[in-house]
């Protein structure tokens, strides 16, 4: 059976060195999936004018395109061009409640991340969203620093 | 439309002076500017608001408790049966995890719900107890309960009919249900109706939308900072406005969309500590509501002068039937119209049973209106209009001085909550406008520039001109809009009926489920 690890990018450079990580552990593995994925940060509880609302489908649509271009695209294709199997996925929401959705759906035996690079008040009210996976995940998280 | 441009463009040649006048011949400029409008909105005011034959009860308000009625009736207490499955709607229990990212029943219902609360419910209720007494508020609930049903009917057409473009942007409200619906049932006049819709949605835009809430937000910066012309205020607000939705500065929209549900709680906690305080009155306050409510406890009218006030106010700050909120629910993101047809239901409640009773409570226990000892009854005021109130106030002024006899620094925070509900208020109502003049002329750049333009030199004219002739017009406007949505949804109710027992009986069946449980 395929395992299959689900790699958790947030668009910045740390996000690189998780997926070397992943890369490594997938080599070790042999028969092994990558998963990697992009949370864009959205909630269903948050307040719009009705003029967002309106466009809310189509900025929707180019949110999940961007970050495939930008973020998705460019790793998977690195770890296709090096051998290793890859699926690219991006979904809206919060990005530990996601990451552990995905890793239930699909199976996966791993969630790798890097360090958190969220801004100090947040993060200390609510927790980064590295903290809050490592606390509530149900499968083991590799935190890459 | 001939009458309407000449309106508009009276109305442009009016503000357009007024940017350019020095400040001491303001007074003049004001007085001028109300003239001019009460000469032109007079005779529209008085066909909405003409009396019953035989009677002085305005026709418009019966029209829509009538309609609310109905639609509760036909589609047997839709607003008690779903109630429960309203809610679980909103926290997104039936909500595919695969749309996130779209816009949800909490969004949609929060984005209506921030264009109907505001001043109706902090001003608006204190007109109607200051003339029709504390039994207003008994007519005012009853009506929020009845208008739930209204709500339900127009919010689902709304979903149903939209029009859902090539490049994945929504527009939807009455002009689109009744046009589509109308065609569909092989109806004539459809896009006539509409077209009359969209022309009374564009006034109360107008008018409901924009110049009673620069006219309110002027009168409370002046009670703060002392008396000054109101058209400064008009160009400040404009100006502000008009970055927002010309300018297409999101930032200022976005922060006035987190701060006014946060001001909302804010008041409806400021309201509850104040009730807790005094609850040895509460009793004694739902006492006067239901004596009021049937006698009218002595004031102007009787207890038909209480119905009047309670129901049209009610339906001023609920706007049910009005088909407004068709227009901003119409952006959700679901496979069933219906479902934003409960989660619609919700408004109503929130806005007229639940803030608008806060308000009238703390007015009553606040014992702000003055009761003659002797009888136990309201002394009028000298004209005999309205009741008598302590300090001589009415409108946000009674509401201020109710929560400043608790709370001494909360008339502060309510001028600021005024502000920014009025401000919040103009955006949806910009919107709504919007959508109606580009369903009339066309959507792109230049057309819709236009309007945004036109939007904002009302915003002018409505800060400066008297509270009278400008409450007037408002009303009328927001009025006609349900004149021309309630007989078409009369006519579409049957559309709304197939999809309640088709969407209820697979309820039943467990065929729609929870995603979450």
């Amino acid at each position: 059976m395929t395992t299959k690890l689900v790699v958790g990018l947030d668009g910045h450079g740390s996000g690189e060195r998780a997926v070397a990580f992943a890369k490594n552990l997938a080599d070790l593995i042999g028969d092994c999936e990558l998963l990697i994925v992009y949370v864009v940060e959205w909630s269903p509880y948050s307040f719009q004018t009705a003029e967002e609302n309106a466009q809310r489908h189509k900025r929707r649509e180019e949110e999940i395109s961007t970050a495939m271009q930008r973020v998705v695209d460019p790793a998977v294709g690195k770890l296709t061009d090096a051998g290793a199997k890859a699926t690219g996925i991006v979904r809206h929401g919060d990005v530990a409640s996601i990451l552990m959705a995905i890793s239930e759906e699909e199976g996966a035996s791993q969630i790798i991340v890097s360090r958190s690079s969220e801004g100090g008040f947040t993060k200390r009210i609510f927790g980064s969203a590295t903290s809050n996976l490592v606390m509530h995940a149900s499968v083991p998280v590799t935190v890459v620093s | 439309m001939n009458s309407i441009k000449t309106m508009l463009l009276l109305a442009i040649a009016t503000a357009g002076s007024a940017g350019a006048v020095q400040a001491q011949e303001a007074m003049t400029l004001d007085q001028k500017v109300n003239e001019v409008f009460a000469a032109v909105t007079g005779p529209f005011v008085n066909l909405i608001f003409a009396p019953l034959p035989g009677t002085s009860f305005p026709w418009i308000v019966m029209w829509l408790v009538v309609a609310a009625t109905v639609f509760t009736i036909y589609f047997g207490f839709v607003q008690f049966r779903f109630f429960g499955h309203a809610i679980s709607l909103v926290k997104g229990d039936y909500s595919d995890p695969k749309d996130a990212g779209e816009v949800s029943h909490f969004q949609a219902l929060a984005t209506a719900l921030s264009g109907t609360v505001g001043l109706g419910n902090i001003a608006g209720v204190a007109v109607a107890v200051g003339i029709g007494g504390p039994g207003a508020t008994f007519w005012m609930i009853l009506a929020g309960l009845l208008g739930m049903a209204s709500k339900f009917t127009e919010c689902t057409l709304g979903v149903k009919y939209r029009n859902e473009y090539d490049d994945g942007t929504v527009s939807g409200g009455p002009m689109y249900y009744i046009s589509k619906g109308f065609s569909e049932l092989g109806l004539p006049g459809g896009k006539f109706l509409a077209i009359l819709f969209s022309v009374f949605c564009i006034l109360g835009a107008l008018g409901g939308g924009n110049m009673f809430q620069a006219n309110q937000a002027h009168a409370q910066i002046s009670g703060i900072v002392g008396e000054y012309p109101g058209w400064i205020t008009g160009i400040i607000f404009a100006a502000v406005v008009f970055s927002v939705i010309v300018g297409g500065i999101k930032s200022i929209a976005r922060v006035t969309e987190k701060v006014v549900p946060f001001m909302g709680l804010l008041y409806v906690g400021a309201a509850l500590i104040i009730l807790l305080v005094n609850y040895d009155k509460i009793g004694w306050a739902f006492g006067q509501i239901f004596a009021g409510a049937f006698t009218g406890l002595g004031v102007a009218g009787g207890f038909v002068g209480a119905l009047i006030q309670g129901f049209k106010r009610a339906a001023f700050s609920n706007e049910a039937g009005v088909g407004s909120a068709a227009i901003a629910h119409s952006a959700v993101r679901t496979k069933e119209p219906i479902t934003e047809g409960f989660v619609s239901l919700l408004e109503p409640l929130i806005d007229t049973v639940v803030i608008c009773t806060m308000t009238a409570l703390v007015i009553t226990i606040s014992q702000q209106l003055i009761v003659d000892p002797a009888t136990g009854l309201y002394q009028l005021n000298e004209a005999g209009s309205s009741i008598a109130t302590i300090g001589d106030v009415s409108g946000v002024g009674l509401t201020s001085a109710a929560f400043g006899s608790s709370i001494s620094w909360f008339p502060y925070v309510l001028a600021i909550a005024v502000i920014l509900f009025a401000f919040s208020t103009m955006l949806s109502w910009s919107y709504y406008g919007l959508k109606s003049w580009t369903y009339m002329f066309g959507e792109g750049k230049k057309s819709e520039l236009t309007f945004k333009v036109i939007f904002c030199v009302f915003i002018v004219i409505g800060a400066a001109a008297s509270l009278g002739p400008v409450i007037d017009f408002s009303d009328a406007a927001i009025f006609a809009m349900a004149v021309v949505n309630i007989f078409c949804l009369y006519f579409l109710m049957g559309l709304v009926k197939k999809e309640l027992v088709s969407y209820g009986s697979r309820l039943k069946a467990g065929e729609i489920r929870k995603f979450k449980h």
